[in-house]
């Protein structure tokens, strides 16, 4: 930990009082970005509670002065999303469809080849990782046309089982990268001795890694869920009118042409498709970012 | 074949997650790269008929304009969070009262998906009620700030959203990188008497530059396959003055049925994908190999 | 009786490297052997061939009278005790020391009174509810070894399991082991790089360098003969002095010349019957070496050294004289009222000198 604001022997000409002002300023500083960070959620609240007389005739950031809930109302259950108009949540629940097998399987999968890779590693494992690796980094836009047409060929296209494969396939680069680095901290030893004790390959991986993942289980499970979550392009890519995400049927909302446009709809309706993963970043926002950051140092 | 079998079976394990990314990524590239070099149109053809869709992408003006505007997209981007990043992990980095609340205050973006991002930027920015709205009610009533709708300048919206999205994040990044600074190294240059900043300057920041370099792949990344934030800001509009290559290639795939042009330009953006990182993949593997 | 442990013409390659070379070990029931060398050595990759932990290259190796070359570790009847002592961090002790009993199907009751048995062995009855993490350095190291026990196996194999622990309770733990090993009367194959524990607990030891051996004997035999050079300054500590001499024949017995940098040439004379070389290195140990009037015997002759060096080590004293080039050590009583920089008469134990050829470091006598 560097400590760079321990009470340092003061010099002379570094008044008490110069300090105090400049701990100040930084506090100011501070304020003054979380301000700017919090504005757009300040103001989505806010215009979601309005009514639209109010939208257009007070301020951007000016409190409601009569809070209403309607816009929620209709942005989970009347909005339209083109022709149809059954709100977000016929496609709220299509992503927790999508997102909570394609999570499972993908985390699991990634378990055991990170296992592998980490712990078994036998001539060539390095060259398949390192492959697999690679292809966390591709613009899924190059896969895009082949996949769209494997999944008409497997009678997949425009299902929700086709978006869970798909989402499984490209997430498990992650996942196994994951698990991987969360295994090769565990000492070599340990598998020796379960060998010796003899326990095999998937009795030594139930008995003694698992139990021992729990941490790394969360951080993959939340890294998956929030992009799986929050995927467009697989999901405007591969799915048809009654299979749609939540994302793409939120912008659907917004961008629906029909009748009045419906700001405070609008707003009600991009909070209750972000609300899930911010749930998560609130509640575990520990291991988002521990997921975030392993994702990006691959390390 | 039970002795085979359990002498085998971390192989059999990998091999269908390996089978899978050497057909869904390898084999789809080798696909797309294929039809890249045909006159695919609303179908895909296997007739090689060379560069000829390559030729068409670079005579595109909608091409143009999608390359024009990653390089400004990302050249700015990819700066500008990257020096709010560092500015706010400084400040954070002086024993502040509360600084997980900040930190979550200043990382929460980076739940949310583009789409929600671009939803609420989109009103904000929106001329008529957004902000241009609130400063002329504020007595400025000549104020104009129609950067959402206006051709020329439309892209720097973009990159604002993208900047508030995406900057906690750089943030986080460099404050791991800061706590991560040997201790004794800044005790030493404290006994020393070298001043706050001099320390930094001179000792913390220069020993961070894997961390920079973390922060630059993982942005440019980002940049080029960024996506959902144009089709939800503005659409690739005014026209197409927003466009990028991703949101060209999606048009060209899905709403031109211009397969040809499509598979070429996703080549391109892998290609360019590939020129940042795998110089940083290779390098990093091979440290790890040693 | 079989071998317990017979190794045949071992190799080991990690792809172009071959990291130990035509190994030839065979032990008897009750043997302690010690594979000791420098790290890097290739002691610890040959107790994973013997393991099975690592597939061999080529040779063959059988534990009890059976072929295990191609057997896998949880057949080849071993248990095993590791450096950072492998404890399954989610398991309790009780559950650690259980799980290979449990893996392998052993009826609960046998478990229980196995797992009893070891506990009050090793005296770690109070600990077997504990996690891995809750307890000191020296309770793991006892847990990792009844891990190991409560398997009776034919073999034991034990991967430097002191090298984590203090001085203090390394000593004690060396202790431990030994009596283990007289009290159960088990094979044990032990790894370790420091020489001192190879010499306390073996009863055979084989010294590995560079994943050739270089010797294989009981520890008396490789402290008081060793087989060359490497050997030689290796085992024992303060080790071996070596010193070039010249040897010419003199009689029935070898005249040794050792110059000296101030002083005239110092001169000794073998007894033994040898035939050497003109150019040896001749190798003694500091023990030979001691102060006039406190050494007698056939071989023991006395000359005047300048010494250089006194070093006080509590029951002994250690003086450092410049001979032939090199540094000597002598182990002197500690009453001696030798003082640096005055001349001292030491007597050289001729008799216990081993001569080594310049070139090669082979042993010559």
């Amino acid at each position: 930990m560097t400590d760079i604001s321990m009470p340092q022997t003061q010099t002379r000409t570094q008044s008490g009082t110069g300090k105090i002002a400049l701990r100040w300023l930084l506090y100011v500083l501070l304020g003054l970005f979380a301000l700017y960070y919090l504005m757009p959620l300040f103001v989505m609240v806010t215009t979601s509670l309005k009514s639209l007389e109010e939208i257009r005739t007070g301020s951007l950031i000016s409190l409601p002065r009569e809070v209403s809930f309607d816009a929620w109302k209709t942005a989970w259950s009347g909005a339209c999303t083109g022709i149809q108009c059954e709100g977000l949540r016929p496609y709220f629940w299509n992503s927790v469809l999508i997102a909570v097998p394609a999570v499972a399987i993908s985390t699991l999968l990634g378990a055991l080849n990170g296992y592998v890779v980490a712990q078994w590693r036998f001539k060539g494992a390095n060259i398949i990782f390192s492959l697999m690796l690679f292809g966390c980094f591709i613009p899924f836009q190059v896969v895009l046309l082949p996949m769209a047409r494997l999944l008409g060929m497997m009678g997949i296209a425009g299902t929700i089982p086709g978006l869970i494969f798909v989402h499984v396939i490209y997430g498990l680069g992650f996942t196994t990268l994951f698990f991987r680095n969360y295994y090769v901290t565990i000492p070599a030893e340990l598998t020796k001795a379960a060998r010796v004790d003899g326990a095999g390959f998937l009795r030594i991986f139930w008995s003694i890694f698992l139990p021992l993942s729990l941490p790394i289980v969360v951080v993959t499970v939340i890294w998956q869920f929030t992009q799986i979550w929050n995927d467009f392009l697989f999901g405007v890519s591969f799915s048809q009118a009654g299979t749609q995400p939540v994302t793409v049927a939120l912008n659907n909302i917004v961008n629906s042409t029909t009748g009045v446009k419906e700001y405070n709809v609008d707003m009600a309706a991009a909070i209750i498709a972000g609300l899930p993963t911010l749930l998560v970043y609130v509640v575990a926002g520990k291991y988002f970012i521990r997921g975030l950051t392993a994702g990006s140092v691959k390390g | 074949m039970s002795e085979w079998l359990e002498n085998h079976l971390p192989k059999v394990v990998l091999a269908p997650s390996f089978i899978a990314v050497l057909i869904f990524v390898y084999g789809f590239i080798g696909w797309t790269a294929w039809v890249s070099l045909t006159r695919s149109k609303l179908l895909p053809k296997y007739e090689i008929k060379g560069f000829i869709q390559y030729e068409r992408l670079f005579d595109s003006p909608r091409w143009d304009t999608a390359i024009n505007n990653l390089y400004v997209f990302g050249a700015l981007f990819i700066v500008i969070a990257m020096v709010l990043g560092l500015l706010l992990a400084i400040l954070l980095d002086q024993k502040i009262r509360a600084e997980g609340a900040i930190r979550t205050i200043y990382l929460y973006p980076m739940a949310l998906s583009m789409i929600v991002t671009g939803t609420a930027w989109k009103w904000i920015l929106n001329p008529g009620l957004g902000i241009e709205s609130m400063v002329q009610g504020w007595g400025f009533p000549n104020f104009e700030f129609d950067w959402l709708v206006n051709p020329d300048y439309a892209i720097y919206t973009i990159v604002m959203a993208a900047i508030w999205q995406s900057s906690g994040f750089v943030m986080a990044l460099f404050l791991a990188g800061l706590r991560s600074v040997d201790g004794e190294i800044i005790k030493a240059a404290q006994v020393d008497g070298i001043p706050t900043w001099r320390i930094y300057t001179a000792i913390i920041i220069p020993s961070m530059a894997p961390i920079f370099l973390s922060a630059f792949i993982v942005l440019a990344h980002l940049a080029i396959k960024s996506f959902d934030l144009v089709i939800a800001l503005t659409g690739g509009g005014p026209g197409y003055a927003t466009d990028l290559p991703a949101t060209y290639m999606y048009a060209m795939a899905f709403s031109r049925g211009d397969i040809g042009q499509a598979a070429s330009s996703a080549m391109i953006m892998m290609l360019v994908v590939f020129a940042i990182v795998v110089p940083y993949l290779y390098s990093e593997l091979r440290a790890k190999n040693d | 009786m079989a071998p317990i442990l017979d190794i045949n013409k071992l190799y080991k390659n990690y792809g172009a490297t071959e990291i130990l070379k035509d190994i030839n070990i065979s032990i008897e029931p009750g043997d302690f052997l010690v594979l000791v060398g420098p790290s890097g050595c290739g002691k610890s990759t040959l107790l994973n061939c013997i393991a099975g932990l690592e597939e061999i290259t080529g040779g063959t190796l059988s534990i009890g009278g059976n072929d295990m070359t191609h057997v896998s570790p949880k057949d080849r009847d071993i248990a095993m005790v590791f450096q950072s002592y492998a404890l399954y961090p989610t398991m309790t002790v009780a559950k650690n020391i259980t799980f290979g009993m449990k893996v392998r199907g052993v009826d609960q009751a046998t478990q229980d009174a196995k797992l009893k048995e070891v506990a009050s062995l090793l005296q770690i009855e109070p600990l077997l509810n504990r996690r891995p993490s809750q307890l000191s350095g020296g309770q793991r190291q006892r847990v990792a070894m009844g891990r190991a026990l409560v398997r009776d196996p034919k073999l034991f194999l034990f991967d430097e399991p002191l090298s984590n622990l203090d001085a203090k309770l390394r000593v004690e733990m060396r202790t431990e082991i030994k009596k283990l090993h007289q009290t159960l009367d088990a094979s044990i194959v032990y790894v370790t790089h420091d020489q001192i524990e190879a010499m306390t607990l073996a009863t055979k030891i084989v010294v590995l360098k560079g994943g050739v051996v270089q010797q294989i004997g009981t520890p008396a035999e490789i402290y008081n003969n060793p087989a060359n050079l490497f050997v030689a300054d290796f085992m024992g500590s303060p080790a071996m002095n070596l010193i070039p001499a010249q040897a010419t024949r003199n009689g029935s017995g070898t005249q040794i010349a050792i110059a000296r940098d101030q002083g005239e040439t110092l001169v000794l004379n073998d007894a033994r019957d040898l035939s050497l070389p003109q150019d040896v290195i001749l190798g003694l140990r500091p023990e030979d070496i001691a102060e006039a009037g406190f050494r007698a015997g056939d071989g023991v002759q006395e000359a005047a050294c300048m010494v250089d060096m006194v070093e006080p080590a509590g029951a002994d004293t250690y003086v450092v004289s410049e001979l032939g080039g090199k540094q000597v050590t002598a182990r002197l009583h500690a009453e001696t009222s030798a003082q640096a920089g005055k001349m001292l008469n030491l007597a050289f134990d001729m008799s216990k000198v081993s001569y080594f050829a310049k070139e090669t470091g082979e042993r010559l006598n």
